[in-house]
């Protein structure tokens, strides 16, 4: 549950927007709320935070499109 | 005899046809034959490349024991060691054998001529991924047969689209269902008709019918006015964005239905791109395997490695730096003469130009109106630009200004 937060607080940050979060399935490729761009910023934060190595081509765009996945694979890599 | 281009003639469509067939009952039994795949897809191969001079083939051969070499030494290296500059190395001697055909025409040395072969570009993403993904420990294991099929499968060969290994795995490793197989059937026989439509109905009515003419006009009225601006030149325009598209998309769309009657889900390469309403949107959906290559293997690369190096402050500055790197790498890989490269730089600008109107609509979200009008705008500006785009990327401008 706290990782969940804190990828949403995440989230917020890198897309200044504020009602992310109220749908932890919703798809952030597909809704266009996370380009490449912010889609790295969102990678190296994550690095950063959890202290997890998630190389580029790892980011398999269908297994981190919504942040009940998001949080699954950190679990996963933590 | 001489060598055919895929999906270039009747013949070739026969040949495919009867060849598929023993595949299509297989697959529709549930079972796949290794060996007769292997089969089917050494006479294509025949076909296209010893079909007459043999030289193309002789070439395709040594390059995929080339490749063999580069990515089986860095994949055996890479199981204990990860030096970046190891990798950096293993990716140049990769790209050096596209290189050096991309350089032939300023060079025009016979020997490095040796090296061509149809389809070089498109193998060599395709190993270059592998190399990539070697490195990131996202591909562990690969056999010399499994690269040797993934590089060859012949739907793909000539240009694309561009599968992922792991992608592709997925789907030959598996026999379909029954029930997913004639599903795939079904479309593929629709993308295949579709094909038909676009590339040799309308690709020929714009590019065989139409461009010689108006090319022709346009030529006449090239010192008429400055820089030989005309109407014509702006029909060329239009005409030649017209036949690229649908020669092309219906180039990608045969590529993709023989691979599903394959039972493989190769990647749709086009999603009407002319609806697009912005540069980006068009980029995910003009040559999409293409552009999401560059995206995940470049553009994503350097922003991560100046991200994480912290090298530049600005999140602006970075995307725009990524943007001119990724467009200048495509220009150059299109071919090296001045206007390939002046499309990729003017697409890497206008792709800033579109980031900082986003920037500024976002900012002023309240004074600008967005409804069906401003939507319809933004497709007709989005489409001009990248007919203009498409009309530097012709050589056109070449033959008209400089020759």
């Amino acid at each position: 549950m706290e990782n969940t937060e804190k990828i949403v607080d995440i989230l917020k940050d890198v897309t200044g927007l504020d009602n992310i979060g109220e749908d932890a399935d919703q798809d952030l490729f597909a809704t266009g709320i996370l380009d490449s761009m912010a889609t790295v910023e969102v990678l190296v934060t994550l690095q950063d935070e959890f202290g997890i190595e998630v190389p580029v081509s790892e980011f398999d765009r269908s297994q981190w499109s919504t942040i009940n996945k998001i949080s699954d694979r950190v679990k996963e890599l933590e | 005899m001489h060598n055919i281009t895929p999906y270039s003639s009747p013949h070739y469509f026969i040949y495919l046809l009867a060849l598929l067939l023993p595949i299509i009952i297989g697959l529709l039994y549930g079972k796949r034959f290794r060996i007769y795949d292997f089969f089917a897809t050494v006479v294509i191969l025949a076909i296209t490349f010893f079909g007459g001079d043999a030289r193309q083939g002789i070439s395709l051969i040594f390059y995929i024991l080339f490749e063999m070499i580069v990515v089986f030494a860095y994949k055996h290296y890479r199981k204990n060691h990860n030096n970046f500059w190891v990798f950096s190395s293993a990716v140049v001697l990769a790209i050096v054998p596209l290189v050096f055909v991309k350089l032939d025409p300023i060079l025009k040395n016979a020997t490095i001529s040796l090296f061509a072969f149809m389809g070089i570009s498109y193998l060599t993403f395709k190993a270059v991924e592998i190399i990539m993904e070697l490195r990131d420990g996202t591909i562990k294991e690969i056999k010399p047969t499994e690269f040797v099929r993934f590089l060859l499968f012949f739907p793909t060969i000539s240009s694309g689209p561009i599968d992922r290994f792991r992608r592709f795995q997925k789907d030959v490793l598996k026999v379909p269902s029954r029930e997913k197989y004639l599903e795939l059937l079904h479309t593929g026989t629709n993308r295949l008709m579709l094909g038909l439509v676009y590339k040799f109905i309308l690709g020929y009515f714009f590019g065989t019918l139409l461009l010689p003419k108006v090319s022709i006009l346009a030529l006449s009225y090239g010192d008429q006015a400055p820089l030989g601006i005309s109407w014509a030149l702006v029909a060329y325009m239009y005409t030649y964005s017209m036949y690229l598209f649908f020669d092309f998309a219906g180039y990608s769309l045969f590529a993709v239905a023989i691979s599903n009657f394959m039972g493989v889900e190769t990647p749709m390469n086009f999603k009407q791109p002319f609806k697009s309403v912005n540069i980006k949107d068009f980029w995910n959906r003009w040559h999409i395997t293409l552009s999401f290559w560059f995206r995940d293997f470049i553009y994503m690369r350097l922003i991560f490695m100046m991200m994480k190096k912290k090298l530049i402050k600005s999140r602006i500055t970075m995307a725009n730096i990524g943007y001119v790197a990724l467009f200048l790498i495509m220009g150059f890989w299109h071919g090296v003469t001045w206007y390939y490269i002046v499309y990729g730089i003017f697409h890497a600008c206008a792709m800033i130009t579109n980031d900082a109107w986003l920037r500024y609509k976002k900012k002023h979200r309240q004074q600008i109106p967005s409804n069906k009008f401003t939507k319809a705008l933004a497709i007709f500006i989005t489409f001009n630009v990248v007919c203009f785009s498409f009309l530097i990327f012709s050589g056109f401008l070449n033959t008209l200004w400089f020759s």
